[in-house]
């Protein structure tokens, strides 16, 4: 199998009023053609600088960050993004919210196959019915999974998902995890989930990658068996094994960071 | 719903003029110290073709300047929405500039373009309104979130596609939230200039020559008069707020 996205020895500083501020030191991350990778790491270590590296964002000062054979100079449409926070333009209803990107990248669809392709979308992630109401006439979660479908209607090679669960309560996330599940069947993407939450990421993940404090490099990788799985694979005891396990590397990770401070 | 839209602020307009008609006839106030609306109306009937001219004069003037108010307004707004060394350079200039009360520039403009009646009244009316517009447009581009970018930008969206697909719309709202107070201050502006500048024309300059005058009850009707104005014009931006951003209002479910 072949990576699609290849991140190697990657550094990178932000330059702030008190000097440089390195964000990113010696960070690896290889992710397989349709594969899901959540990465973990203490917070402000460097995870939405990473999502921006692997969008084209933002170029790093240091090593190499390469999407499907090709090293990345600049954004490309074959991305697609969604934020903790869904971003939906209030002015528009939820389905011209998700049809945005088809307006910026360069397709050869139709209004109305753009239409259908938008509440198809919809209709996977339960949103069928909501296509015309407005974004502030939708609940968190419902938002959130609008966002989803804007992130995927220009079938994007990459979905990048940073935190787009955080803001949610309990039962809605899981909701939204078996959601991507059928989601990712459905409409195959490679993607990169940052996330705070263990479960969530032995949940959907078939790699997870814990970084170190800041600056950030790759610390730990755990490989899972890839494909769907129930919720109830969470409560079995090689799950709090992997738990388990990724916690005690979250701490050695915040303990690096507490000893970079001293 | 439409019947108690216009009827409770037309019956709150009546009871207001009722009020001060009492207010007058109980206090026995002659009109040279407070006209009462009854004498409103003689001045409305003797002076009806002066007030259609000069109410026009007064109109013109303050939507010319409002026009270039929105314009430089929007202009100095980008500029500073979307530069953080421009915001510093020129917000405190512009606060500086907004301090100064308007009532000393008017004598100054009046000498300075003499004669140019028209264009010192414009200029005047947009000198003191441009001011919530730029900031309003500024401070709205500026604290666009970082993530309604990135999603754009992230499909290779060019700067001038985000303007026009999100951080102009997004700005709207606090943009017409200041259009409305710069339209009531475009009104002071052109007043002030119009009773000031000697031959002067708009109904400034009528209340001007209602006091060389003394004829009271003509002060008072331009003064309704301009009300009168200020409403519709406020009332106009309302119509266009409800048209271009009346999502921004949360519909009662
Ligand atoms: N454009 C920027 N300029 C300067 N510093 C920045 C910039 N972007 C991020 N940083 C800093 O880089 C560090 C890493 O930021 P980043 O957002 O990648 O962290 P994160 O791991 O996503 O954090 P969180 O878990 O809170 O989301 C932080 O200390 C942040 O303050
Ligand atoms: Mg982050």
């Amino acid at each position: 199998m072949q990576n699609l996205i290849e991140i190697k020895g990657v550094r990178h500083a932000f330059a702030t009023a008190a000097g440089p501020l390195p964000v990113l030191d010696g960070l690896d991350l290889a992710v397989a053609e349709g594969g899901f990778t959540a990465v973990v790491g203490p917070s402000g270590c460097g995870k939405s600088t990473l999502t921006r590296l692997v969008a084209g964002l933002l170029i790093p000062d240091e090593g190499e960050v390469w999407l499907h054979g090709a090293p990345v100079k600049g954004p490309r449409a074959t991305v697609g993004m969604a934020f903790q926070n869904p971003v939906l333009l209030e002015w528009r209803s939820i389905i011209d919210n998700v049809m945005l990107p088809l307006e910026i990248v360069k397709n050869s669809l139709s209004k109305s196959e753009q239409r259908d392709r938008a509440r198809y979308l919809l209709e996977l992630v339960g949103l069928a019915g909501f296509e015309d109401k407005r974004p502030s006439e939708l609940s968190g979660g419902m938002r959130q999974r609008a966002s989803l479908c804007r992130a995927l209607v220009h079938k994007p090679e990459v979905l990048i998902l940073d935190e787009p669960f955080g803001a949610l309560d309990a039962f809605t996330r899981e909701d939204l995890w078996q959601i991507m599940h059928d989601v990712k069947e459905q409409e195959p993407f490679t993607g990169v989930l940052i996330t705070h939450d263990l479960r969530e990421a032995i949940y959907l993940a078939d790699h997870v990658v814990v970084l170190s404090g800041r600056p950030a490099r790759t610390q730990y990788v755990l490989e899972l068996t890839p494909g769907p799985r129930s919720i109830d694979t969470l409560y079995t005891p090689e799950a709090a094994q992997m738990l388990k396990d990724l916690h005690t590397q979250i701490r050695i990770a915040q303990g690096r960071k507490e000893g970079d401070a001293a | 719903m439409t019947l108690r839209k216009i009827g409770v602020p037309l019956a709150a307009i009546v009871i207001l003029l009722l009020a001060w008609e009492f207010l007058v006839w109980a206090n026995g106030w002659p009109d040279y110290k407070m006209a009462s609306p009854s004498d409103l109306f003689p001045a409305y009937v003797q002076y009806w073709d002066l007030f259609i001219v000069m109410g026009w004069q007064t109109l013109w003037r303050t939507i010319a300047g409002l026009f270039i108010a929105i314009a430089v307004g929007i202009g100095l707004g980008m500029i500073m929405g979307f530069s953080q060394t421009m915001r510093d350079a020129l917000y405190p200039l512009l606060v500086g500039f907004n301090a100064i009360p308007k009532a000393t520039v008017v004598p100054i403009v009046a000498l300075l373009f003499v004669g140019a009646h028209d264009f010192n009244t414009v200029l005047i009316a947009f000198m003191i309104s441009f001011f919530p517009i730029a900031v309003s447009i500024s401070i709205g581009l500026s604290t666009l979130e970082p993530e309604y970018r990135d999603i754009l930008r992230s499909l290779g969206a060019s700067k001038t596609t985000i303007f026009w697909k999100i951080a102009l719309p997004k700005t709207l709202p606090e943009f017409f939230g200041a259009l409305k107070v710069a339209v009531t201050l475009a009104f002071i502006g052109t007043n002030l200039m119009e009773i000031v500048s000697p031959h002067g024309r708009g109904l400034g300059a009528l209340f001007d020559s209602g006091k060389t005058n003394s004829d009271y009850p003509l002060m008072f009707a331009v003064l309704i008069a301009l009300a009168a104005l200020g409403i519709v014009l406020y009332y106009i931006v309302v119509f266009l707020e409800n048209i271009f951003a009346g999502w921004a209002e949360r519909n009662p479910s």
